[in-house]
């Protein structure tokens, strides 16, 4: 019993070493690694968070259908404004006020727009927390009251042996 | 008689009509009767008989207008406007039988002949059980009667032309003029309209009081096949998008495509929601839910795609016929509603979960990010809807936003795909996570490492932020998936002295359904993976004289030469590019730009040549007027085959699980008295 318990124990030691290891590499990792060079990647970024005007109902850099009047036009404003060295937002209102919002591939003009966004993640915590709560307090009724499928009151198996042959006779 | 085939069809429809209407009317009665215990003049057990014998022909007089309908595609008759609108007399023969659903009213038609397939195989296997059947039959009657009203009345498919009938049609639209479309529309109607059926069984095994959970057992097959067709359906069309659209993309996040998804979220969900019913006799309100709404989506997208509620660049043509949708749908609620809140106390759960870590307690938050993934494309799908009716201005939700809320909770799914199976139903032990969890955790991480290592940054950009999760998942998920197959399969090694192969055979043939499972999980993953490859795309546009070059990613596209061609259905312009891979020839592509007279519009056909590793994909984007040299667009798109590879191995696996399992004597004896239980218990 003894020697159970320190090896456990050593176990948990070497892991726990082993996870700071890990993590020490992973940031070592991440530092070496981190060398940014965004300058050729704003023009894509941002062309591909527009559509085309044209109605086509593709994404701006996307659009490929022969003689379209728009993507042609506004990829060179893309371009141009980009060149200019306003942000990527002054960039999305020139092109919304120019175009109209739709413009936009997303809703991002803020106000209702940020609605779109919020409501999904809000949805999922809410979904998650509930679902959480719900399972805790099935299983926490569980655990005071446990009934034959007759209404019968019975004990829980504390026998590991019985909880395994149930958990092995309940698998697929 | 001026025109005999149309008005065969049209009179087809319309017994098709009568006869789904007298075997809803008679079915109805019949279970009204069984129900109250009020004996009529005629005994229930005659009047079920003939509902389901006039079910049985419905099939047969749909079938009769649907052959109508080919038959006028393949005799070029333009006097049936739907024909002149979808076809002309050099519309290849495969094409012209595919022209049953190109348009609206061909479509309605194509949709209400499975539904009517579909009962006839129901109500000819009604000896699985007689009573439920019924119910089950009298409700495909139902919905039935929905679809023949609006064949009937407002989208007949065998109009009249007025006037003068044109000495040929208008033509298919070119998009659709591609092989995959003669099969992935009837793949997707096949998972839309099969998912019905075990909706019908549901509400029926509802309205009855259905003992027990073998209307699950009943349903089980026709649910996985349904969701199958939907699945392989979704993908065709994904893959029609890639080969046909030539954006390089697979999937826009349209209304349309989001149609298909939502019910395939929900559909997936009740799949594995359902197996807590039939195991444990829990969840049984939620998975009635799930299943009610997955038929409701259905109907729900072909509401958003035909009511011109959202705009849609493949959605047909907006007509009237939404207001029915609308009306059916709330009718369709409000019966479920209904049913429910008579019926509820029979659905009360017959255990509680006993573990927060545990097989049950797995699915439930699967099923609860298959519902918010299914939320989410639904709130995307209609928030331009909401955006007018609050601003005054419409909002585009394209890709972008579901790029960024979307792919989060399919990454969370996937990691549920791997943690689910690794736990044990009612309670898992720390022993067993510890034993289960170990190699997963350390294939994840080593991944991640490794991939940034070889120069993934996903500090940079969160495109390759997502890639990298996904593939450290995808791994971790295959590990767990691997490590199940070979911990099973050494025990039957152990057991029996096979080689591991054999013993890994015997070892799926005991348990189809749980290897079939992880065998879709296993194409699941295979799929996120190509997915993901789509972090690394690059593409580059070049107008090409004879002998000009093209680079990208290591491939050389060298202008053999451009010119044009015709046959009597289209004008082509295309060019000829010789491909070299580190200066070795390795193929000629020959992309093509297509221009269709009868419909006087543009087609673009790819030329893409795929490899495991990526697709070189390449678009002829038209010819500079200036110049009168092609123009060029190129893709490097890494991985895609294995999104289509994925879809092969989700196909194994569902065949796999569908499959009878060879059970060892006492397992099946154990299932006897499992059943017998859940029916002592459940009325």
């Amino acid at each position: 019993m003894q020697i159970s318990s320190f090896m456990h124990r050593l176990f948990a030691r070497t892991l726990r070493h082993r996870m700071v290891q890990l993590g020490a590499v992973l940031f070592g990792a991440v530092l070496l690694m981190a060398a940014a060079d965004d300058s050729g990647t704003r023009f894509n970024k941002i062309g591909h968070a527009m559509m085309c005007a044209c109605g086509c109902g593709q994404i701006l850099l996307e659009c490929n259908h022969v003689g379209c009047p728009d993507s042609d036009r506004m990829i060179g404003e893309l371009r141009t404004q980009v060149a200019s060295g306003g942000d990527d937002t002054s960039i999305f209102n020139w092109f919304a006020a120019k175009y109209g919002p739709t413009i936009l591939a997303a809703p991002i003009r803020g106000g209702f727009d940020t609605v779109a966004w919020i409501t999904p993640v809000a949805v999922f915590l809410l979904a998650t927390i509930g679902t959480a709560f719900l399972v805790r307090t099935w299983v926490r009724r569980r655990r005071n009251t446990v009934t034959t499928p007759e209404g019968i009151p019975v004990q829980l198996p504390e026998n590991d042996a019985m909880r395994e042959r149930i958990r092995r006779e309940t698998e697929y | 008689m001026p025109h005999p085939m149309p008005t065969f069809g049209s009179f087809s429809l319309l017994l098709a009509l009568v006869l789904a209407v007298y075997s809803l009317a008679m079915g109805g009665a019949s279970l009204w009767q069984m129900a109250t215990g009020r004996a009529g003049r005629i005994a229930p057990e005659r009047l079920s008989e003939t509902a389901r014998r006039a079910g049985i022909m419905t099939f047969a007089a749909v079938s009769c207008a649907a052959f109508a309908l080919v038959w006028a595609a393949f005799t070029n008759d333009y006097s049936v406007a739907y024909i002149l609108h979808h076809t002309n007399r050099d519309l290849h023969p495969a094409y012209k039988f595919s022209a049953l659903w190109s348009g609206q009213e061909g479509s309605l038609l194509l949709w209400s002949w499975l539904l009517a397939a579909y009962g006839f195989v129901l109500r000819l296997r009604h000896k699985v059980d007689v009573r439920l059947t019924a119910h089950a039959s009298t409700i495909l009657s139902g919905v039935q009667v929905f679809f023949l009203l609006l064949l009937v009345f407002a989208a007949p498919p065998f109009s009249i032309q007025p006037g003068e009938i044109p000495p040929d049609g208008f033509g298919l639209n070119p998009l659709l003029q591609y092989p995959e479309m003669v099969i992935h529309p009837p793949m997707l109607y096949l998972g839309y309209v099969g998912f019905t059926v075990p909706f019908a069984f549901a509400l029926g095994a509802l309205i009855m009081r259905y003992p027990g959970e073998k209307w699950i057992h009943i349903t089980r097959r026709w649910t996985m096949v349904t969701w199958l067709f939907l699945t392989v359906g979704i993908f065709l069309g994904a893959h029609w998008a890639y080969s046909v659209l030539g954006w390089g993309g697979y999937w826009g996040w349209d209304p349309v495509e989001n149609a298909s998804l939502m019910p395939w979220l929900t559909g997936t969900a009740f799949l594995h929601s359902v197996m807590m019913q039939e195991k444990r006799g829990m969840m049984k309100s939620w998975n009635v839910w799930l299943i009610f709404s997955t038929f409701m989506l259905t109907v729900l997208g072909t509401l958003l795609t035909r009511s011109g509620l959202v705009s849609s660049v493949h959605a047909f043509a907006q007509s009237s016929i939404g207001n029915w949708f609308y009306g059916f749908l709330v009718l369709v609620f409000c019966v479920c509603l209904f049913v429910f809140v008579r019926q509820r106390d029979h659905l009360k759960t017959e255990n509680k979960l006993e573990s927060i870590v545990s097989r049950e307690s797995s699915f439930l938050f699967n099923n609860l990010i298959l519902l918010v993934a299914c939320f989410t494309v639904l709130w995307g799908t209609l928030f331009p809807v909401l955006s007018e009716y609050v601003q005054g201005s419409k909002a585009t939700v394209g890709a972008p936003f579901y790029n960024r809320v979307a792919l989060p909770i399919g990454l969370f799914l996937l990691f549920l795909t791997g943690v689910g199976p690794l736990l044990a139903w009612r309670s898992t032990t720390l022993r067993t996570i510890r034993r289960n969890f170990v190699l997963p955790s350390i294939a994840t991480v080593a991944t991640a490492i490794g991939l940034m290592f070889a120069h993934i940054r996903p500090w940079e950009d969160q495109s390759e932020l997502y890639s990298l999760m996904a593939f450290s998942l995808g791994a971790g998920v295959i590990t767990a998936i691997l490590s199940e197959f070979l911990r099973g399969a050494n025990v039957v090694r152990t057991q029996t002295g096979k080689n591991l192969f054999a013993a890994s055979l015997q070892l799926i043939q005991r348990n189809t359904r749980r290897y079939g499972g992880y065998i879709v999980h296993f194409g699941v993953v295979v799929i996120i993976v190509g997915i993901a490859g789509g972090a690394f795309n690059q593409s580059t546009e070049q107008e090409v004289g004879f002998g000009d070059k093209i680079n990208i990613g290591g491939y050389e596209l060298r202008c053999q030469s451009y010119t044009q061609d015709s046959n009597a259905n289209y004008d082509t312009e295309y060019a000829l590019l010789d491909v070299y891979r580190h200066g070795n020839y390795v193929t000629q592509l020959a992309p093509e730009h297509r221009f269709y007279s009868a419909s006087q519009t543009n087609s673009t056909i790819v030329a893409n040549r795929s490899t495991l590793q990526h697709d070189l994909y390449v678009i002829y984007e038209g010819k500079n007027p200036e110049t009168g040299k092609p123009i060029i667009k190129a893709f490097l798109n890494p991985l895609i085959a294995w999104i289509w590879i994925g879809v092969l191995i989700i196909i194994l696996g569902t065949f796999v699980a569908l499959a009878p399992a060879i059970k060892p004597a006492l397992a099946a004896s154990r299932v006897m008295h499992t059943e017998a239980v859940a029916v002592g218990s459940g009325d």
